[in-house]
């Protein structure tokens, strides 16, 4: 026996170490735990190697930023970035709010309510195979960090927490094979599972067939999970597909669209809304038109005048003139107004004030007594005048009709 | 096979006697290993790179001792595991097969050949990744796709880096 062990020495040990290794193996799958002290070592032991090579990472490029390429715009754009980071997460609480109450009770809303608790953390290793989709961020158990709770930046969601280590988490993220979690389409009428696939784009499943979803519609977490809060964008639809017994539906995870270097990690998560529409669907609000400069708006007795559109405006002066001449809107009694020498004030086009009116022709003499009458000229009739000099002196060069007409 | 003064035998071949420090034995794995989850973070398309992996390949080889080849493959490829989401043990078992056998072609063939060096990374590569695969579909009842061109064409990448690195790598060792 002893000679066939020494004969063989070196494949019994290669069966020993196998063995071994199944049996480690085994021992995880059937209990479905894992044998935590050996991650815990091999992370400790590795997670400062990381973190100065990271330090080396950032300091030196840090160094050729700040001082070598942009002295102080780096100082600049860092603290504008973190500011665009905070005002995104704002921007999503407010735009919730604001769609669910009116804006000053929104804001009450809003100020009274404390949002989602996190933590910061930056990324400072991926997992180690070749396919994997897991990260490490500095930040682990004794922060706060615990198993299971998720990860997010302001773009959308990134993850949840696999592994929480004295000095480190693994994160696994929303592309992996693994992960799931509960999400809602923006109008909240669909409501599936998002499922990595262990490529860029993850899968909405369990969406019955009959159910709308279009492509570039947003999906946002529904809370259901008890992981991520509900109101976090997940991504964007990039294609929808009929498929038996569900749709295939494949998005693009917002969160990992860019290079991951730091992330949220909600410790205490607060439900949000979701906001029934896009941003670009909003209905926009158009401001009144500027005032007119050259015929200042008469005030309203006691008060500021309403504001008036051209149209508005165009119907008060015809009215006027009408009401000058003892013309009665409405009754068939009163003959018809003569309109031909109302001298609007409103801005014309050039190019419809070149061609001569046939409703008023330069001859027309405007009614005694119509307002403005005796005022200044007509704008009407200055331009029909500058049209027909300016015409005649064109064809008198030779020149074609209109041709130096602005 | 004695090591004295820090430095480990290598050869137990006819081949010239060759020396590795021992520091590098525990630093070069762990630079793979660093490489493997730093790099990819921002260079993800380096992430087909399989360091450590490289890393066993050239340790078994040079080192011509199945007994060590196997040790080296199985302790890169639990720290490899223990930095993965998968149960550990997967990396291990792999590797260190990976590790015996190169070791055994180290004892009976000539491997500073660059070609031959080209062609095992080549072929250890394919046996890992098939080995990997059958793992996960037999043990962890996993459904990984059996993507043979990827595995090819990143194989090759692997050999060509491989070559590279087995060439750098020999400059940290003491011929005498």
């Amino acid at each position: 026996m002893e000679s066939f062990v020494n004969r063989y020495r070196n494949l019994t040990i290669l069966l020993l170490v196998i063995f071994a290794q199944f049996l480690l193996l085994a021992v995880q799958v059937k209990n479905d735990q894992d044998v935590r002290i050996i991650r815990v070592w091999t992370v400790t032991a590795v997670t400062p190697f990381a973190r100065v090579v990271e330090l080396l990472r950032g300091g030196s490029v840090g160094f050729i930023r700040n001082y070598i390429l942009l002295h102080d715009e780096d100082a600049e754009n860092r603290r504008l970035r973190d500011q665009v980071g905070r005002l995104k997460l704002d921007n999503i609480f407010l735009k919730n709010e604001l769609n669910t109450a009116e804006r000053a009770k929104a804001l009450g809303v809003f100020q009274a309510r404390i949002p989602s608790k996190t933590l910061a953390a930056t990324v400072i290793g991926t997992g180690a195979g070749s396919n994997a989709k897991v990260v490490y961020v500095d930040a682990g158990s004794t922060r706060g960090v615990e198993r299971g709770m998720a990860v997010v930046t302001p773009d959308g969601i990134v993850g949840k927490v696999l592994a929480a280590y004295p000095t480190a988490s693994e994160i696994l993220l929303a592309t992996d094979a693994d992960f799931a979690a509960g999400v809602v389409s923006q109008d909240g009428t669909v409501r599936g599972t998002l499922k990595g696939q262990g490529t860029p784009l993850v899968k909405v499943d369990y969406v019955p067939i009959q159910e709308k979803v279009q492509v570039g519609e947003w999906f946002y977490t529904s809370g259901d999970d008890r992981i991520f809060p509900r109101g976090f964008p997940v991504g964007v639809v990039r294609s929808v597909r009929d498929s038996q017994p569900f749709k295939e539906i494949l998005l693009d995870v917002a969160g990992l669209e860019h290079v991951l270097e730091d992330v949220l990690i909600i410790t205490q998560g607060v439900h949000q809304d979701i906001p029934p529409t896009p941003v670009a669907d909003q209905p926009v609000y158009i401001a009144p038109p500027a005032p007119d400069e050259a015929k200042p708006a008469a005030p309203a007795a006691g008060g500021t005048p309403p504001p008036m559109t051209d149209a508005d405006k165009l119907r008060q002066e015809y009215q006027a003139a009408g009401e000058a001449q003892g013309h009665k809107f409405g009754s068939l009694q009163s003959g018809p107004p003569d309109f031909t020498g109302i001298p609007t004030t409103l801005p014309r086009n050039p190019a419809r004030a070149a061609t001569p009116p046939a409703a008023a022709p330069p001859a027309a003499t405007p009614p005694a007594g119509a307002p403005a009458a005796a005022g200044p000229k007509p704008a009407t009739g200055a331009t029909t005048r500058t049209t027909e000099s300016t015409r005649h002196s064109n064809q008198a060069n030779g020149e074609p009709t209109g041709g130096k007409q602005k | 096979m004695g090591y004295s003064s820090g430095r480990m035998l290598l050869s137990q071949s006819d081949g010239p006697v060759s020396r590795f420090r021992a520091w590098v034995f525990i630093v070069i794995p762990l630079l793979a290993i660093l490489f493997q989850v730093y790099v990819p973070l921002f260079f993800p398309i380096l992430s087909f790179l399989e360091m450590p992996l490289l890393v066993v390949v050239y340790l078994s080889l040079t080192q011509r001792s199945q007994v060590g080849g196997l040790l080296t493959g199985a302790l890169i490829g639990l720290a490899q595991d223990s930095l993965s989401k998968n149960p550990l043990g997967m990396f291990g078992i792999c590797k260190t097969l990976v590790g015996y056998f190169a070791a055994s072609v180290g004892v009976h063939f000539n491997v500073e050949n660059t070609v031959i060096r080209l062609f095992l990374s080549f072929v250890f590569y394919l046996f890992h990744q098939v080995l990997y695969w059958v793992m996960q579909r037999m043990l962890l009842a996993q459904q990984p796709a059996f993507d043979y061109q990827s595995w090819l064409l990143f194989g090759a990448l692997n050999a060509v880096v491989g070559a590279s690195l087995f060439h750098f790598l020999d400059k940290l060792r003491a011929t005498g």
